[in-house]
């Protein structure tokens, strides 16, 4: 098997999934001549064309929207956003029409599409550039929202997502695009979608987390007798997953990189509150981002969950 | 009823300095030579900067930044034409319309640093915070000039954007609000033809960008925008129409972006060293200094002299930026809103 990282590992799924299925097609600004300016899609333009690879004008909106008619038409589109931060002028095509398209026309047309788009912060980027706002977009009922871990994870998602027969948002954590590698296999597999991973195995307390901060809980919880449970999918999350981990250790920390205020911890601990509360032998705490706007460079490590705070979490719930 | 024909327009290009430093009289603006010659200065000045800027990048000492190469005489030229009391709102990559509007120097560095309190604009100027949003700052330009009318004050509003925020609903609707209310504003596309990897044919299939004006029932020009008389002229005219009721306009310069789209990108990887060489002697500096020169107005040395100058003056910036303290967590509630909220408060205090 070959060490991939996350730019690589996404690339060959795009390609694979491209070469398998003649209707996936990919649009967005910089995506084709330029390979996306993370790299992501390099080489796919040269390898499928320019009608399957289209630099479209800076129109997020248009690329959005003319999505959703491909995929209505019978096409598998990958929309990419360049940035999270730039999917909220694409906000209503895909609130008002992605994600209802199979309900408003009673199943007569749906929308098959992967929207791609680079989130979270920590690349010392322009405003912006350091968004993660996923909980207003697992909001949306009729959208699916994934966020991979590593780049193992961001493979098997990707192609679970580009085979999905509804609306796919795919988050990929910008922060970790070429920080990890990982083994990944050559071959075809799929990680099913709404399925969480068990990252870590422990019995004192529960961590759950996704996406841009697994790798930073993962670091911070050793020397910790911690579960640690990586969400991936993030609407609909894999409830099952997280009351198995909850009813063994009785403590949880949810680690979030959004500011708090309506973040999905703030569902994920309701949920573990309706489910499973006599279970608890703690108040379930959440780590996140205070509720302001994503900095820029110079405060951002101000702003994201350090490893510091998710243990001082960690050492509160363990007195208990 | 046979068909008739409903309507023809023109569109016309605008150059008032060639490249060989020569002026159609004609159309040469009146400036006394202190005035062309302040223009040169604030030319020579955003180079500086910018090759500044670039470098400090290059060393660690700024985050990603957008270089202007190219297009000093599009930003120089447009805000030289400018009252104090006019309003402006800028994209991201107008730091020379900055510095001639008299932007402190170690704050704009500051900026690109990734330290937004350099993002609270002196009260003095009317400047709104650089926008990374493309195009979405053009709404506020012409919300701007709604107010304006309606406290019949006299000044107009600019508002600055790229070849590719053209693309962008909010760039249509604003020119379509402008329109139909006759708006005290002015809209400075600067077009230098490239949309980071995106060449001006493939971000549009219009002849000229200045012709998207015509189909919202207002005047829309072509300037060189390497010439900084032509855009310069067409700035003024534009802002004295504006301020007279006659409405919006949208003045296209036409130019080159000289470098990458930022100090993140490579554009060797999409478009070739012979189109940015064919640019370089349309360097609109070297245009200038033709101009000037032919007058007996610049030498060498005097070219020199003002490099040097604008040297020294960046030098004291960067040490006067690089001697700020950073800022501190704290700083990340400030002006979130008026009143933080309790959540907020106790954030604040760490928790
Ligand atoms: C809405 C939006 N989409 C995408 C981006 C990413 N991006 C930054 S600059 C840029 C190209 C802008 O081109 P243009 O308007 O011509 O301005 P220029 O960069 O040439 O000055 C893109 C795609 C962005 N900042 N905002
Ligand atoms: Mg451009």
């Amino acid at each position: 098997m070959a060490q991939l990282n996350m730019v690589q590992a996404i690339n060959q799924a795009l390609g694979d999934e491209m070469a398998r299925d003649d209707r996936v097609v990919l649009l967005g600004e910089d995506v084709g001549r330029d390979g996306g300016v993370f790299r992501v899609t390099e080489g796919l333009l040269e390898r499928f064309g320019a009608e399957r690879v289209l630099d479209t004008p800076l129109a997020e909106s248009a690329i959005m929207g003319a999505a959703i008619g491909m995929a209505a038409y019978g096409l598998r589109p990958v929309p990419e956003i360049q940035f999270m931060g730039f999917t909220y002028s694409a906000f209503e095509q895909l609130f008002a029409h992605a994600a209802r398209l199979r309900s408003r026309s009673r199943g007569r047309y749906s929308c098959p599409m992967v929207v791609r788009t680079p989130y979270g912060g920590g690349i010392k980027a322009p405003e912006l550039h350091e968004e993660s706002t996923e909980s207003i977009y697992c909001q949306i009922p009729g959208l699916k929202v994934v966020a991979p871990s590593g780049p193992y994870t961001a493979k098997g998602l990707l192609l679970a997502a580009l085979r999905d027969p509804d609306p796919v948002l795919f988050l990929e954590p910008t922060r970790l695009y070429r920080l990890l590698r990982e083994e990944v296999p050559e071959g075809d597999y799929v990680l099913e979608l709404g399925r969480a991973r068990l990252a870590r195995a422990g019995g004192a307390v529960t961590v759950i987390a996704w996406g841009s901060m697994l790798e930073r809980v993962l670091k911070s919880v050793e020397g910790y007798d911690a579960d640690v449970v990586d969400l991936l999918t993030l609407n609909p999350f894999d409830i099952e997953a997280i009351l198995g981990s909850v009813r063994k250790t009785g403590r949880v920390v949810i680690v979030q990189e959004a500011a708090k205020t309506c973040g999905l911890g703030a569902e994920i601990a309701a949920t573990i509150a309706e489910e499973a509360i006599l279970h608890l032998r703690a108040p379930i705490l959440r780590v996140t981002a205070p509720d302001v706007p994503v900095p820029l460079g110079k405060l951002i490590d101000h702003y994201l969950p350090s490893p510091e705070r998710i243990r001082a979490a960690l050492d509160e719930v363990l007195q208990y | 009823m046979p068909e008739e024909l409903l309507a023809t327009y023109e569109v016309r290009r605008l150059g008032v300095l060639d490249p060989n430093g020569e002026v159609d009289q004609a159309l040469m603006p009146e400036l006394p030579d202190a005035e062309i010659w302040r223009m040169y200065q604030l030319m020579v000045l955003s180079r500086t900067f910018d090759e500044r800027a670039v470098s400090l990048q290059r060393e660690g000492r700024l985050g990603t930044y957008p270089p202007i190469r190219g297009q000093e005489a599009a930003q120089v030229g447009s805000a030289f034409a400018l009252a104090p009391s006019d309003w402006v709102f800028p994209s991201f990559r107008e730091m020379g319309a900055h510095l001639t509007l008299g932007c402190p120097i170690p704050q704009l560095l500051q900026y690109w640093t990734g330290d937004e309190r350099a993002q609270k604009v002196p009260a003095h100027l009317n400047i709104f915070p650089f926008c990374v949003a493309v195009g979405s700052q053009i709404p506020h330009a012409v919300g701007a000039a709604l107010a304006v009318r309606y406290r019949r004050d006299p000044v107009a509003v600019v508002a600055y954007f790229g070849d590719g925020a053209t693309s962008k609903g909010d760039f249509h609707e604003a020119m379509n609000l402008a329109g139909v209310f006759t708006l005290p504003i002015v809209f400075i596309c600067q077009n230098n033809q490239w949309a980071i990897s995106v060449p001006l044919k493939n971000q549009t299939a219009s002849g000229s960008l200045a012709q998207k004006a015509l189909a919202y029932g207002f005047d829309g020009v072509q300037v060189d925008g390497n010439d900084v008389f032509a855009v310069y002229r067409a700035t003024k005219q534009a802002l004295e129409k504006a301020k007279s009721g006659g409405g919006p306009t949208l003045i296209e310069c036409l130019t080159y972006r000289m470098a990458d789209h930022t100090t993140a990108d490579d554009a060797g990887r999409y478009r070739s060293n012979e189109e940015v060489a064919a640019w370089r002697d349309r360097d609109p500096i070297l245009r200038l200094e033709r101009f000037l020169a032919a007058r007996e107005l610049w030498s060498v040395e005097k070219g020199d002299e003002e490099k040097g100058r604008a040297t020294g003056v960046i030098d004291a910036a960067v040490r006067e930026m690089e001697a700020m303290p950073p800022p501190g967590a704290a700083e990340l509630f400030d002006g979130v809103q008026a009143k933080l909220t309790p959540r907020q408060e106790e954030q604040k205090r760490g928790r």
